[in-house]
């Protein structure tokens, strides 16, 4: 036996390895937006590809151009998730170049001035959706009825000439209805889709497979979506229990962004707590702020702003449910 | 080493007391008399133009009005008011619309209430003997630019006010969907601006409207100026 | 150094290499609230110039006169009164940008920018230097808040000065005209600002010492 044998192994921690790379994470949300995506052209045609296509260069240029780590930031894929969860929030009449804008204001001002992937506060495709909603609240809140056009045709507002406006035909979104005509929509459509709304807003059962996908795969922190749903059925069994007037529950849940929310944004690794309270504290006060803006607030929607306004409290929420050191630390909140 | 000078400005390092408030008195008065002068300077022009807005507005929510005079109750009746002096000024107060003989033809309302953002103010007239609303505008407003705006800039949701039935009651529906003369089409897509329009000129039209003197039993105009058409201001 | 380049400098310093708005950051509020128009944007910019020439003069020739104990207080009262004679002028003489810059007018006495420079300058120099600085500042004030102005009116409205750019079809950015738009805009000028800032640096630096010893011995 060599003396060289017997040199002692002196590796640093950690010891441990998960085989979950930031990428694979990305590709697993990616494979579970397939289904999605499939949905938005099978109901507004081949224009929910180009919509979602140029969020998605939007937000892979400008992540390449400014950020930090230029061409080779995006092999962790997380720019084009960030443009494809932007393109499919959009409205499928979106003129082409606000999508682009929407990507570029999504990685720019939500991620890239942060200093990058894990620095930012909130989730970057929604900060693209935001500026744009902030920018043109005409066109964002402009819906196109599903199956109103054949498969390979555009709505006249797609190919819109950059800065300029083109009218577009307007559709109500099923919570629109509610809010400002008085009008319920049944649960068939909404679990199916057949429903005007963003392009990845439709159709509940495949955003909830989605979600099963995600959970077995482990790909996502389970409880967020758990808690966002549970409380805003059970917070709006309340509320329309006392104002009869309101939408009954499961319309709550199955309508406008709830459910894509849910499953895709608020789970964003990097803006909501890790800690399993803090995941439930995170959700239930999203589902509180969507249940309160949408019955009493002056728009019919409020996943967006929900989830940005929670995304800010993260740090808070994550710093009030540190698992406490056995017989060392006192009990404190904050 | 002594006291360090911060400002080599000031060469006594300690002012008595008696110098300190003389020093501030002198600078409050010839301040007071600074912006007296400004003030009296400033006064007839900022004065004149605040007239011909409100003419401006009042003639055009009134069709055919040629003079104006402000109007508020005195007790049980409506009287002729003199301008205010002043702001702050809390009478409420409409407006009478003379034609060129003198004749009252309408009252201009004005309201304010909340928007969708910070406050709306706007004016309407009023026809007492037809119990009408004949003429709206909204002179302030903060709602969104391309949405809220709309009550001032959308021309179909401001002449649905020109000739507006109030027996029973206005109302407001869904774009589109006008069935009877006392109902108006809210803009589609600024539905909350246009509710709160609706909201401000209906408290306000429960106010004053009727109890306001038919046409015959109205404060004929004081003094008649001589008739001179209404200058376009923007308000 | 002569008395007039020294004037000169005074003069040029607030332009660019201390810009109250873009290097100093003061004056947020006006510089965020009212530059939704070029035209707001200029009006509010020269009346803010127009209240600090007229107070650093008057302070500067009256820094013998003022006890340092109330000096604050007499700066404040002479501010307060040139903001109140602007408010009045503008008011009878553009009422329609009156309207719109609304309470920043009054605002004008709170802006640090001005209290600042009495302070920090015109209680220390002689008049002219006190007018040349508080000209520069101005300028520099209005150049920083037309630039905002300029930027989210043609953005927001679709316009300069009023005129329509891009004809009856233009989509808006409603968010420039608004706060946030504000915000975003300011921020972007800054970084724009920090960088040119950092590059000339970076290239004095290397004409300083053109041949950097590369590795230590």
């Amino acid at each position: 036996m060599s003396s060289e044998n017997l040199r002692l192994q002196v590796t640093a921690a950690p010891f441990t390895h998960s085989p979950r790379t930031t990428a694979a994470v990305m590709r697993d949300v990616s494979l579970a937006l397939l289904p999605v995506l499939f949905a938005a052209v099978w109901y507004f045609g081949i224009v929910a590809i180009l919509v979602v296509g140029t969020a998605t260069l939007g937000a892979v240029l400008t992540d390449a151009v400014l950020g930090r780590q230029g061409w080779a930031g995006l092999k962790d894929g997380s720019a084009i998730l960030t443009g494809v969860l932007l393109g499919l929030t959009l409205p499928p009449g979106i003129p082409l170049w606000m999508a682009l804008l929407g990507g570029v204001a999504g990685i720019g001002l939500g991620k890239v001035v942060w200093g990058g992937l894990g620095h930012n506060i909130f989730n970057p495709a929604l900060v693209g959706r935001a500026f744009l909603q902030a920018a043109f609240p005409i066109t964002l809140t402009t819906w196109v009825a599903p199956g109103s056009g054949s498969l390979v045709s555009l709505p006249a507002s797609t190919l819109a000439v950059p800065l300029l406006h083109v009218d577009a035909v307007s559709a109500a979104t099923p919570l629109g209805l509610a809010k400002f005509q008085g009008t319920l929509t049944a649960v068939g459509p909404l679990l199916t889709g057949n429903v005007a709304g963003s392009l990845g807003e439709t159709s509940a059962i495949i955003l909830l497979a989605g979600g099963a996908y995600l959970m077995w795969r482990r790909a996502f922190d389970w409880r967020i979506p758990a808690s966002i749903i549970l409380t805003t059925a059970v917070l709006q069994a309340v509320a329309s229990a006392i104002w009869p007037g309101l939408a009954p529950p499961q319309m709550m849940v199955f309508s406008g962004g709830l459910l894509l929310g849910a499953i895709y944004m608020a789970t964003d690794p990097v803006s909501s707590p890790t800690t399993p309270r803090g995941a439930w504290i995170f959700g239930a006060g999203i589902a509180t702020l969507v249940v309160l803006i949408r019955n009493w607030g002056g728009l019919p929607e409020g996943v967006m702003y929900a989830i940005l306004l929670m995304n800010a409290a993260s740090p808070l929420i994550e710093r009030a449910t540190q698992p406490r050191v056995f017989g060392r630390d006192k009990r404190r909140l904050l | 080493m002594s006291a360090r000078q911060l400002d080599p400005g000031t060469t006594e390092p300690e002012a008595g007391p008696l110098k300190l408030v003389a020093t501030l008195t002198i600078a409050g008065l010839l301040s007071g008399v600074a912006i007296v002068g400004a003030w009296q300077t400033t006064r007839p022009t900022i004065l004149a133009y605040q007239a011909q807005v409100l003419k401006a507005a009042v003639f055009k929510v009134v069709p055919g009005a040629q003079g104006l005079q402000r109007l508020a109750w005195q007790g049980q009746t409506l009287a002729a008011e003199a301008d205010p002096g002043g702001e702050g000024d809390d009478t409420p107060v409409v407006y009478g619309a003379y034609d060129a003989s003198g004749a009252l033809i309408g009252y201009a309302i004005p309201a304010e209430g909340a928007g969708f953002q910070d406050k709306i103010g706007l004016i309407y007239g009023y026809d007492p003997d037809a119990s009408k609303i004949v003429g709206l505008r909204v002179l302030d407003s903060r709602e969104t630019p391309g949405l809220g705006d709309k009550i001032i800039k959308d021309q179909e949701f401001v002449h649905g006010w020109d000739d507006l039935s109030t027996t029973p009651s206005i109302e407001l529906v869904a774009h589109g969907k006008k069935a009877a003369p006392n109902q108006v089409e809210a803009i589609s897509g600024a539905t909350i601006s246009s509710k709160a329009v609706m909201r401000i000129v209906s408290g306000s039209y429960a106010d004053w409207a009727e109890r306001l003197p038919k046409r015959a039993d109205a404060p004929r105009q004081e003094i008649t100026p001589a008739a001179s058409p209404a200058k376009e201001v923007a308000p | 150094m002569s008395q007039s380049d020294r004037t000169a400098e005074e003069l040029l310093k607030g332009l660019w290499k201390e810009n109250p708005t873009f290097v100093q950051v003061l004056g947020m509020c006006p510089a965020l609230a009212v530059t939704n128009s070029a035209v707001n944007a200029i009006v509010m910019g020269l009346a803010t110039l127009f209240v600090l020439v007229a107070s650093s003069g008057l302070v500067s020739m009256l820094r013998h006169f003022i006890p340092k104990q109330v000096r604050i207080s007499t700066y404040i009262v002479i501010i307060a009164t040139f903001v109140s004679v602007a408010d009045l002028v503008l008011q009878a003489t553009l009422p329609v940008v009156h309207k719109e810059l609304g309470a920043f007018i009054p605002l004008i006495v709170v802006n640090c920018l001005i209290l600042g420079r009495q302070e920090a300058f015109a209680a220390k120099n002689t008049v002219k230097l006190a007018i040349a600085d508080a000209i520069g500042m101005g300028l520099g004030f209005t150049f920083a808040l037309t630039l905002l102005g300029v930027v989210r009116e043609i953005l927001g409205s679709g316009s300069l000065f009023g005129m329509a750019l891009f004809g009856p079809n233009y989509e808006p950015w409603v968010v420039m005209i608004l706060p946030p738009g504000g915000f975003i805009m300011l921020g972007l000028i800054l970084l724009v600002f920090s960088w040119v800032k950092q590059r000339r640096q970076a290239r004095q630096a290397r004409q300083a010492d053109p041949a950097p010893k590369v590795g230590v011995a």
